[in-house]
């Protein structure tokens, strides 16, 4: 097993926090990961992006020129990413924010999914980062969909525990989109 | 076994530090590096240590030299610009032959340069840095792990030579998260006893002095030459260094710490492509490998040295091992310099034919 | 309201650049920018001024100010102005540097170019913690006041004391004017602008060293809102770090 995935979007997406998520998921589930994320400088300018790598054998390089696949969350994302995609990848889409169609390119899988509508729809704008990360999970099937469950449990603070049925909805949301648009 | 953690980099050198036994750390703030002031001063009171925010890298290698020639495993990190300032005390360390650890997240550079993940101070770190010809043990993790591993490991190389060790990395590996496994440390049964070490004379003979001023004909020239005869016993018995796919290789690709993760990459796309390559990765920078490039050009195998500078390890290579073909690929650190594996791996098709 | 009864009343500095800053909302350096802009503004000098720029959120001081600016190494731009002075001593140099920088790695440089009376002008930006690395502990620190590197609060029986460097400065012969002002306070804006213009008047007029200490926020590392900031000036950094004139000689 071998996967990358890169995401980005601006600060106060989650995008960082998904990663780690993601990441430390795969760690649980008793794989390898690494989570790169853009930092300092770049991280005060309000664009925030990270890699993660997965791996049932050494990890390899945790930056990746052509990620297998993307979650862009804003268009400052898409344009400066989508482009970059692996031929044959994935491209996840935020087209609550993003108008771009993705027509530019046929050589990738594209989902555009409505998160920030999906998120506000749980009950919370905040899920987005949720919602794109659980599309993700169902297309890639790199971690189950419990490790990433179990990776929140553990992440978030115990008096914030009374948020997680709602970012599990988000979860199987977001995988729920996937495996239909991709059916 | 210890459950596995998922940490920085950064924070693996720490937990490793204070694993190891280290209770004494001197610092002062810098990008890329904070993190492992910010998670030892947090940590270290409750294991009675000490942990002191200096005025400067200045004052902090001198804090260094201080608590290490009263025996202590005593440590400072910093980045590479903080790094320059503190040559003239480890300059001063390794006259007075003080173990002790300097850790260095290097950022792009000269002067102020960039935050960027960079590997410009090879020279600096490997040729000896300050004044007076002396050389430091150089050790070049490439992962999470290693940041730990090789951080305790750097703590015993230190005491046992008696020479000033560094952890040289960049961002990339220090600000990473990885999978940890802090398994706990365990002191080599041989370590010599720190018998050199100031205690305050008052109840022995002899008083100790910890210094690096020789002035009687001829003395100093011995005391050169005895540090020198360190280092070749250093490489005679510390060499460290990892390869991967190297048995066939035609190609051999070499690089160390982040670059050397990068490579690894494309070496495996390559191997799937039907090239005959492998990676020849350092961890000692210094001692170097150098028997290790010798094994793999002995039979004509072209090298290609990938590096996020402008060319600085590949010289040692090409001293290592003069008859080989040794190519350099490199990109100059600052933002948006970082190779990917593609291409490294388009370099590789440059230098390698499919079999 | 008919024109000829308009009047500006507000206008940019021609000192400084028509750019946005970089800072944070709520930051000060900001404002410090523009009252030193206005001084050298008030003495016509801005063709003529050199800046030494010092590493910290600062470090941009070439962006935004319209004049020639040296960077220098972190804590050295006193000697760096030294240098620059001895070249051009009929040029003004103003060096513009924050607490991390002056106070700590830098006393050295800071308190031998005031000993030598080096005809400069110096704004030093106290926002008792060190802003571009992530809000660290500073010299300026105040007592129990938690950064990231004093995560149990600032402890003086270990971190030492927050250093007065104005009165330390005040205290040394070479040192022809030193004031701390704070800006958190249209009047103290008002006050602020006054000491820095007398700062730069000492330098071109007696050719003599000034130096201004000026209370700043950082909201982003206080972990406050700007308005919160700004409070915490009057609550807690005056208290400790009074205001005032303490050495004038010109008085
Ligand atoms: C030799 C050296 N050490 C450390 C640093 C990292 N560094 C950059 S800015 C800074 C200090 C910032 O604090 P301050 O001077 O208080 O200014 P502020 O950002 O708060 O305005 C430090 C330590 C550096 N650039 N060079
Ligand atoms: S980090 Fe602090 S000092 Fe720096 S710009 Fe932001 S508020 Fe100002």
């Amino acid at each position: 097993m071998n996967h990358d995935v890169f995401m980005a979007g601006f600060g106060g997406q989650g995008v960082l926090l998904i990663g780690n998520l993601l990441a430390y998921a795969t760690i649980l589930e008793g794989n390898n990961a690494s989570y790169f994320p853009a930092y300092g400088v770049e991280k005060r300018g309000g664009a925030a992006n990270c890699t993660v790598v997965m791996s049932d054998g050494a990890v390899g390089s945790p930056v990746v020129g052509e990620p297998e696949a993307a979650l862009l969350m804003n268009p400052a994302a898409m344009e400066q990413f989508y482009p970059r995609v692996r031929k044959g990848g994935m491209a996840l889409l935020n087209s609550s924010l993003i108008e771009d169609d993705g027509s530019s390119r046929s050589d990738l899988t594209l989902v555009r999914i409505p998160a920030n509508e999906m998120a506000l729809e749980i009950g919370d704008s905040r899920l987005v980062n949720m919602v794109m990360l659980g599309g993700y999970v169902e297309y890639s099937r790199v971690v189950a969909r419990d490790a990433l469950k179990e990776a929140l449990k553990e992440v978030l603070p115990e008096r914030n525990h009374r948020f997680l049925p709602m970012n599990h909805n988000a979860l199987e949301a977001g995988a729920a989109f996937v495996r239909e648009a991709l059916a | 076994m210890t459950k596995r953690l998922f940490v920085k980099g950064n924070e693996a050198v720490a937990m490793g530090a204070l694993e190891a036994g280290c209770r004494y750390y001197f610092g002062y703030p810098i990008t890329p590096q904070s993190d492992i002031p910010e998670y030892i001063s947090r940590e270290m009171p409750a294991l009675g240590g000490e942990f002191i925010q200096a005025e400067s890298e200045i004052a902090s290698i001198n804090m260094l030299l201080g608590a290490s020639a009263c025996g202590a495993r005593a440590m400072t990190s910093s980045s590479s610009p903080g790094i320059s300032l503190k040559q003239e005390g480890i300059s001063y360390m390794a006259g007075s032959e003080c173990p002790g650890l300097i850790v260095n997240i290097s950022r792009s550079g000269p002067g102020l340069g960039g935050i960027d993940a960079s590997q410009a101070d090879y020279f600096q770190a490997t040729k000896g840095g300050g004044h007076g010809g002396y050389h430091i043990i150089v050790l070049a993790p490439a992962s999470v792990q290693e940041m730990y591993d090789l951080t305790m490991h750097a703590f015993d190389l230190s005491d046992r030579y008696r020479v000033p060790a560094m952890i040289l990395a960049d961002a990339v590996i220090g600000q990473m998260k990885e999978a940890l496994d802090p398994h706990p440390y365990k002191a080599p049964a041989d370590l010599p006893p720190k018998d050199w070490a100031l205690t305050g004379s008052g109840t022995r003979e002899v008083n100790k002095v910890v210094k690096s001023l020789y002035l009687g004909v001829g003395e100093l020239e011995q005391h050169n030459l005895k540090l020198h005869r360190k280092y070749a016993q250093m490489q005679e018995q510390e060499v460290r260094c990892e390869g991967y796919e190297l048995e066939d290789a035609q190609l051999v690709v070499t690089a160390y710490g982040s670059t050397a993760r990068i490579a690894h990459t494309a070496v495996r796309i390559a191997r799937r492509e039907g090239y005959k390559v492998g990676l020849l990765r350092p961890i000692t920078l210094f001692p170097f490998p150098k028997q290790a490039y010798r094994d793999h050009t002995a039979n004509g195998q072209k090298v290609l040295c990938v590096e996020l500078n402008t060319g600085q390890m590949v010289d040692d290579v090409r001293l290592a091992v003069p008859q080989a073909e040794v190519d350099f690929y490199g990109r100059a650190p600052g933002a948006g310099s970082l190779p990917t594996p593609e291409e490294i791996f388009a370099q590789i098709r440059l230098h390698c034919e499919v079999h | 309201m008919k024109t000829e009864e308009m009047k500006q009343v507000f206008a940019r500095p021609q000192a400084l650049n028509p750019v946005q800053t970089h800072f944070c909302p709520g930051c000060q350096h900001g404002v410090i920018h523009r009252l030193v802009a206005q001084a050298m503004d008030a003495f016509d000098i801005q063709g003529q001024t050199i800046g030494v720029a010092s590493v910290g959120c600062s470090v941009f001081l070439y962006g935004y100010f319209g004049i020639d600016v040296i960077e220098a190494p972190h804590g050295r731009a006193p000697a760096v102005a030294t240098g620059a002075k001895r070249v051009h001593p009929r040029r003004p140099v103003f060096t513009y540097q924050g607490d991390g920088d002056l106070a700590a790695i830098g006393t050295s440089e800071i308190l031998h170019t005031a000993n030598r009376g080096e005809p400069i002008t110096v704004i030093f930006v106290n926002n008792t913690t060190y802003g571009m690395t992530g809000g660290q502990m500073a010299p300026t620190t105040l007592p129990s006041q938690k950064t990231s590197t004093s995560p149990y609060g600032r402890d003086e029986s270990k971190d030492g004391y927050p250093i007065k460097m104005t009165e330390i400065l005040a205290g040394l012969e070479g040192t022809a004017y030193a004031a701390r002002v704070a800006v958190d306070t249209p009047q103290r804006v008002i006050q602020a602008g006054k000491a820095i213009k007398k700062a730069f008047q000492t330098q071109v007029e007696d050719n003599r060293f000034a130096f201004v200490e000026v209370l700043s926020t950082c909201p982003t590392n206080w972990g406050m809102n700007p308005l919160e900031a700004n409070a915490r000036v009057a609550e807690e950094m005056i208290p400790y770090f009074p205001l005032g004139v303490f050495k004038d000689v010109s008085a």
